[in-house]
């Protein structure tokens, strides 16, 4: 029998009790026991970040860790990202101005990362925004739209 | 009045979704009652299946089935369908959806797991017990036609899948008249298509009712529908293929894979959905990539560097299985002579098998191996002659007096390689002043006196882009006023939605956003070709601007009709048919649509059919041909072998552009694409066929901190071959990059008489070969 044990969190400011089996990633319980599938598996081996989410704040990769340990925690998905009305969050504005994707795949671990990165540096220069990236992998965009859209979202929030 | 679009940088239709995690990939979709499979790969490069032991794992709990190739019955226990049979093949040697009695590849699909969820299923993988007898593998290229080399299958004599073989002009004359022959051989490695989503299926098969239907993360539905159905010895009509949204293509999901056969058949028997996702190791291992291929070349040129004549012969690693033909063989040989005016070519490719993952085209197919090997010998003449490579280009560019240009290279399908338009030397010119080229030797030495290696390196290309035969489209206005557009091509990223809707918004007169699009539904329009070979804009560009022009054309008429006005004098503005000079006379798309199509008893207008939609197959009626022209900035260090890219500067064109920032991205993410394979991406086998590189850690990507800025600029000339002067743009960014980044390398360590014979160029080779310049200098 599957191992599993209670767990509750919130997802999105949202207040979910599951039972989950115990190996299950945070990743996959947040697609598929949830069924919020804006969060993408690139790799399963945390290095294309397109699993990335927020815990407490802080971007996680969601493919390492597992579902288990969001007992307790807060997590914010892409879905969070925009206002309850629908306005979209900086980031994404500034990603669709600057074409900072095309299939859409890695975008929501890209947004993630860089709004847990731009709290924390908001006025950060194109290096900077590089690196804070260099765990994302995007295959389309050759980054430069990301990094454009970036340093634009940086902009309009200190705005704000 | 007119609103225009085409030219306009129009903010993507697909990001909102996009944006808010609301898009819909193969993994995000479920279905009652849906079962999940995973499959057991084949370890062993090549081995013989003695016996396969899957009773364990069947009575795992949550299994609901185990199957392998004696499973699947006698009814689908053939090889896979070759898609591209073409004469020159010798050995046609197509896989077994689940491998047989013998596997030719580590990764090739050997059983499937069925189970209630993915975990239990890759579970029970592990309680399979395959008997294997190894055999020996054959990996490496150079030796794989050798007497007594290891055959990749056990049933065959050689290696050999075929030969073919580009010539023309008279080849002995420009050798026999030539004041140079110079030559150089070097490998070239490209890895896989790597997209950001894995491959994944989801089969459903209703016998009574709609038949069977995949959905599956593909570039090319139609050509899996009719494969499938081919395969399965079942109508067309009866097999619908769907790719939603799809998370990155490059190529490698342009052809149909055993997964595809195995999941629908799972699906037909177990009577409920089967999902499979690939994860990511699987994707290392499965999905086709493009690999090796060796040049050996001869160039004869005068004093002056013109060149006269090129020949050689390539050997092409095709791994196991030929599921794509000599599509990518072909398309190596195509490009040549590039974008120079070479009047005789002789250059012949030897395809092998090795017992590794099958090949397929990665972004640009051959194209960026072709360019690559004639930027190499202009590199070659270059040097050897002390002329600089920007005026070696200069003196061997074909001129815009020339075009139409036909190079003697013959395209697949049959049709003359022919540049249509373009200016060469003007766009070498524009990268050139972008690239601050003239300053470059006074940076170079300023960077020196600091102890800094800086070097340039230029790389021009042209690109058959827009192949044939048709990518056709539908434009319909309904009731609301609303209009569908349906198209067959997938989209995987290329922005097809906004591109479409932009163009029949502006001919139709609509507003995009009142434009509902749907592609790559086998279901919803009757065919399509697929989204490879920046094909796409120079084939449903046309196609949905005459369907948008006869939408418009039968509403003006019906509307002249009914306002009792001349067709002149009338104009369609966001969806509203108005008179001019008489602004309170007017009818909308919606009402006309109504008018079409009545309800019962009523009268269709006479002259009309009831709906007011249109459908076109309009194309390109040839192959419009891109260039471009790249110069690369680097900085190495000798004592690391580290390269770093500074800048890197593009000029492009690809006719009329329809959005210049869809066309940048395509451009900016091809080269990226390109610095990849030419610095980092290196799919390694070991010699007995053991992939050594299956996770990222170990198969390095271009990262954002890794790449420069890439300032790009375009050139427009309008090809003649379609209607909208466009040309493909999907590749033009990956073609020349590796030439580029390799030229600039070899540029920087001059004093250390690097030549670079392979790319990807990593440290450790690198190193290598300025040591050995470093030992012969002081010798």
């Amino acid at each position: 029998m599957a191992d599993t044990r209670d767990i509750e969190l919130k997802v999105n400011g949202e207040s979910h009790a599951a039972s989950v089996e115990t190996r299950t990633s945070l990743g996959d319980f947040l697609r598929h026991g949830l069924g919020l599938t804006g969060t993408h598996m690139g790799c399963e081996h945390g290095v294309c970040g397109a699993c990335t989410v927020m815990v407490d704040g802080e971007a996680v990769r969601s493919c390492l860790m597992l579902a288990v340990q969001a007992n307790g925690h807060e997590v914010t998905t892409v879905e969070g990202l925009a206002d309850d009305d629908g306005t979209l969050h900086p980031l994404q504005e500034a990603f669709w101005k600057h074409h900072g994707l095309q299939c859409g795949f890695c975008t929501p671990g890209m947004l993630t990362s860089l709004a847990a990165f731009l709290r924390d540096n908001p006025d950060p220069s194109e290096r900077e925004v590089r690196e804070a990236i260099s765990g994302n992998i995007c295959r389309c965009t050759g980054y430069q739209g990301i990094v454009d859209a970036a340093l634009d979202a940086a902009k309009t929030m200190q705005g704000n | 009045m007119v609103v225009r679009y085409l030219g306009a940088e129009v903010q993507r239709m697909e990001d909102p979704r996009l944006l808010t995690g609301h898009g819909r990939y193969v993994d995000d979709m479920t279905m009652d009652g849906m079962l999940h499979a995973a499959f057991l790969r084949a370890s062993q490069a090549h081995a013989k299946i003695r016996s396969i032991d899957t009773s364990r794992a069947a009575d795992l709990p949550g299994v609901h089935r185990v199957f392998t190739h004696a499973d699947l019955g006698e009814k689908y226990s053939h090889r896979m369908n070759q898609l591209y049979p073409a004469p020159v093949i010798e050995q046609n040697k197509t896989q077994y959806p689940l491998a047989k009695d013998e596997v030719c590849y580590v990764g090739e699909a050997v059983a499937v797991v069925v189970a209630d969820s993915r975990a239990i299923a890759e579970d029970a993988l592990a309680l399979i017990d395959v008997d294997y007898e190894t055999l020996p593998a054959v990996v490496n290229i150079m030796t794989a036609l050798e007497d007594g080399a290891p055959l990749a299958h056990a049933d065959t004599t050689s290696n050999l899948v075929g030969k073919m073989r580009s010539a023309f002009g008279d080849i002995d004359d420009a050798f026999a008249k030539a004041d140079h022959v110079f030559s150089a051989g070097f490998m070239q490695h490209r890895g896989g298509c790597h997209s950001m989503e894995t491959r994944g299926v989801i089969a459903r098969d209703d016998p009574w009712g709609d038949g069977l239907s995949l959905w599956t993360s593909a570039q090319s539905p139609y050509l899996i529908r009719r494969a499938l159905a081919t395969w399965l010895d079942e109508p067309e009509e009866r097999v619908r293929v769907v790719a939603p949204d799809v998370g990155g293509g490059f190529g490698p999901k342009a052809g149909f894979y055993p997964e595809e056969i195995v999941i629908s058949l799972a699906a037909r028997f177990m009577k409920r959905p089967v999902k499979w996702i690939e994860d990511r190791r699987e994707h290392f291992m499965s999905t086709t990539t493009q690999r090796d291929q060796h040049w050996d070349l001869e160039v004869a040129c005068t004093n002056e560097g013109k060149i006269l004549g090129l020949r050689g012969t390539i050997t092409h690693e095709n791994g196991a299985y030929i599921p794509y033909g000599i599509l990518l063989p072909n398309s190596s040989l195509t490009p040549l002579p590039g974008a120079y005016s070479i009047p005789a070519i002789d250059v012949g490719v030897n395809i092998v098998f090795t017992n590794t993952v099958p090949n397929s085209p990665v972004r640009g197919a051959g194209r960026p191996c072709g360019i690559y090997a004639v930027e190499r010998m202009i590199q070659t003449v270059s040097r050897n002659l002390g002329i600089d490579p920007a005026t070696v280009r200069r003196r061997n560019y074909v001129r815009p007096d020339q075009m139409p240009y036909e190079t003697g290279a013959t395209l697949r399908g049959g049709a003359k390689c022919i540049y249509d338009s373009g200016d060469y030397e003007a766009l070498l010119d524009k990268v050139l002043e972008l690239s601050d080229y003239s300053s470059f030797k006074d940076r170079q030495a300023a960077a020196r006196k600091e102890g800094r290696f800086l070097g340039i390196g230029i790389s021009s290309c042209i690109e058959d882009t827009g192949m044939g035969p048709y990518e056709g489209t539908t434009v319909r206005v309904e009731s609301s006023g609303k209009v569908a557009v349906r198209t067959g091509a997938a989209s995987q990223g290329q922005g097809h939605h906004t591109m479409i809707a932009m163009i029949v918004a502006e001919n139709l007169g609509v507003a995009p956003e009142d434009i509902l699009f749907e592609s790559a539904d086998t279901s919803k329009f009757p065919h399509g070709v697929g989204t490879i070979g920046s094909r796409v804009a120079a084939n449903v560009g046309p196609s949905s601007f005459d369907a948008a022009k006869k939408v418009r054309e039968k509403a003006l008429k019906l509307a002249a009709e009914i306002l009792e006005a001349s067709e002149a004098d009338l104009d369609i503005e966001d969806g509203v048919v108005r008179v001019n000079g008489a602004p309170d006379l007017s009818i909308t798309l919606g009402e006309l649509a109504i008018k079409l199509s009545p309800a019962s008893a009523l009268r269709v207008p006479a002259g009309f059919d009831p709906l007011l939609e249109a459908t076109s197959y309009d194309g390109s009626s040839g192959s419009p041909i891109a260039c471009g022209s790249n110069v690369a900035e680097v900085e190495v260090d000798p004592g690391t072998g580290e390269v770093r890219v500074l800048r890197y500067s593009v000029a492009h064109d690809c006719g009329v552009m329809i959005n210049p920032m869809i066309v940048h991205g395509q451009i900016v993410g091809g080269v990226v694409h390109g610095i990849g394979n030419a610095l980092f991406e290196r799919m390694i086998y070991d010699d007995q066929g053991q992939p050594l590189t299956t996770n990222y850690g170990e198969y390095l990507l271009p990262l954002a901190s890794e790449m420069p800025r890439i300032d790009v600029t375009h050139m427009e000339t309008p090809s003649p071959l379609n209607s909208l002067g466009v040309k493909g743009a999907g590749e033009g960014g990956t073609i020349p990059a590796a030439a580029a980044i390799v030229a600039a390398i070899e540029n920087a360590l001059e004093e250390y008489g690097v030549e670079i014979d392979y790319y990807p160029v990593d440290p450790q080779y690198l190193t290598g070969l300025i040591d050995k310049g470093t030992v012969q200098a002081a010798e």
